[in-house]
């Protein structure tokens, strides 16, 4: 599996191979939209991120110390922002997720054209994360 | 002055830039409007040439700041149409104005089992406030709920109203749903129950009537910045006799009359309400935007408000699965909308990138959405600035933001 930082890696070269806004959007549109839905009895309240404009459901699971994610959102944009956070985490060991450094936000531009953090939700979504792995570290889940 | 919109334009700087490589189409302007250059001018001017704090100074500065903010303060009286300039308490902005009065009044004339009316349609800022005090005070919140098409229905209204009801607090004009509710009749109808009524504005000064005369309102709020004036000023209008009957809000310098050890008397209104060294600056901008605003017949500014609006709705309804959200009886300035399969905040965001700022969510009014059922609405909004050709890109914009969605 490659590292974290490898994979933040892959997906700026993605985002600056394109020149413009619009084609970013299109591909971030498309990597949500590719990443395979939650059913919809698995959309349950306590998989719901708080604090975002759009609905984001995360579901979490740790297994041999190590965290598998799945996400969901009724927004295609924070969709693919979930997508993106799902792909560079799940199946890192919880250690790993607890440290990560997520750069990928920044690199590619999208903090300073997306609206802010709070409204789509992808601060809330890296909290609950780190804190998942912090209690799959501890083996208390 | 003539009503000349290309020279209007050219009076907001901000509307000449680019946004995302696009000319900016702005259309958020119930969230706060842009300002003119003549408001960018004054504040300037006063931080460049006279700055200085006000009303206690022996110096020269000090008694120009302190006359242009009291000329601020009679710029508004005048605009509001006010009996006095004291009259007029400034405040940070409409949110403020009303938490002041929720609480001195309260403190006054609310006792345990009173009533309070508040609307579904309120901004959070028009209705937290009340509820905190209805805690406070044990006193009972009622909300008058309004009609699958935006209006309040003022039956229920009537049957809330009761001799213990102290004071009725309501929007002007919806910030969520563009309805104007009839003013008049809600504040006629309070004092007929012997109830005193708060007004906000906030989205309604600056586009509709907005003589606190005329309509008898007992206290009338609004903020500088969502009428092309700066931020962190606003306006609590409020009538003599309750405002000399209200304890003050704030302690503190300039609203005192002498301080001992054992008591202290308050300074007489306005300062009464105005505790610490005030946004000096504020006022002197909120002059310079109402000069702005009475260039022009007040009469033509709603003229050219609606025919955009009505040009809105109509360019919008040609949209496949669009909802528009409010249909009351009167409305201005809101083109609330979802559409059908798509979130707002994709919408919003991706026309961003288009250069349309319009703003998505649940626009402080949680109530409002859960009597909808929905999670929020894209909602442009407009200013007397705003021409057929931003809803025309608008239009644009959207029809492309929906390729981009695969629509």
């Amino acid at each position: 599996m490659p590292s974290i930082q490898e994979i933040q890696h892959g997906i700026v070269e993605d985002f600056t191979f394109l020149p413009q806004w619009d084609e970013r959007y299109a591909y971030l549109i498309e990597i949500g939209q590719k990443m395979d839905p939650l059913p919809d009895t698995e959309k349950t309240e306590d998989k719901i991120v708080r604090g975002c404009q759009s609905t984001v459901w995360l579901q979490r699971e740790c297994r041999d110390g190590q965290v598998y994610l799945k996400a969901d959102s009724d927004s295609l944009i924070v969709k693919g922002l979930a997508a993106l956070l799902t792909r560079i985490l799940s199946g890192q060991t919880a250690e790993d997720v607890l440290t990560a450094e997520l750069t990928f936000f920044e690199k590619t531009g999208l903090d300073k054209h997306l609206s802010s953090q709070r409204a789509n939700g992808l601060m809330a979504m890296i909290e609950q994360i780190k804190a998942f792995a912090a209690q799959c570290a501890a083996g208390e889940v | 002055m003539k009503f000349d919109i290309k020279k209007i334009r050219q009076d907001f700087p901000i509307l000449g830039t680019r946004v995302n490589g696009k000319p900016l189409t702005y259309l958020d302007n119930a969230a706060t409007t842009q300002k003119p250059q003549n408001v960018i001018d004054a504040i300037t001017q006063y931080y460049t040439t006279y700055n200085s704090n006000i009303h206690r100074g022996t110096h020269h500065l000090s008694n120009l700041a302190t006359e242009a903010h009291e000329a601020g303060r009679q710029k508004v009286q005048g605009y509001l149409n006010a009996q006095h300039d004291h009259e007029i308490i400034f405040t940070r902005g409409t949110t403020e104005a009303i938490n002041l009065v929720a609480f001195s009044f309260g403190e006054a004339f609310v006792t345990p089992g009173d009533e309070v009316i508040v609307t579904e349609m309120d901004h959070h800022s028009n209705f937290v406030p009340w509820q905190i005090m209805c805690e406070r005070r044990q006193a009972h919140f009622r909300v008058v709920p309004f009609d699958e098409n935006g209006d309040l229905q003022l039956d229920i209204y009537e049957k809330l109203l009761n001799e213990r009801t102290r004071i009725v607090a309501f929007n002007h004009v919806s910030n969520s749903l563009g309805t104007v509710n009839p003013a008049q009749q809600i504040i006629k109808m309070a004092h007929d129950a012997g109830a005193a009524v708060l007004v906000d504005a906030a989205q309604s000064v600056q586009h509709i009537e907005h003589d606190v005369q005329a309509l008898d309102a007992d206290f009338y709020v609004f903020s500088g910045h969502k009428m092309y004036g700066p931020t962190g000023i606003g306006v609590l209008y409020g009538k003599e006799s309750w405002l000399e009957a209200m304890p003050p809000y704030q302690g503190g310098g300039e609203m005192i009359d002498l301080v001992t050890i054992d008591k202290t008397t308050y300074n007489k209104l306005p300062f009464k309400f105005e505790a610490g060294t005030p946004n000096i600056v504020g006022p002197i901008g909120l002059a310079a935007a109402i000069n702005y605003m009475d260039q022009f017949p007040f009469d033509e500014i709603m003229a050219h408000e609606d025919q955009v609006l009505a040009y809105g709705r109509e360019r919008l309804l040609e949209v496949e699965g669009l909802t528009i959200y409010g249909n009351a009886r009167q409305r201005t300035s809101i083109l609330a909308f979802n559409i059908e399969g798509v979130h707002h905040y994709d919408l919003g965001t991706l026309l961003d990138t288009q250069g349309v700022a319009v703003r998505t969510g649940h626009h402080c009014t949680q109530p409002i959405m859960t009597a909808l059922g929905i999670d929020g609405t894209v909602r442009a909004s407009l200013a007397l600035y705003n021409t057929r050709e931003d809803i025309d890109t608008l239009l644009t914009a959207l029809h492309k933001v929906l390729k981009m969605l695969g629509r």
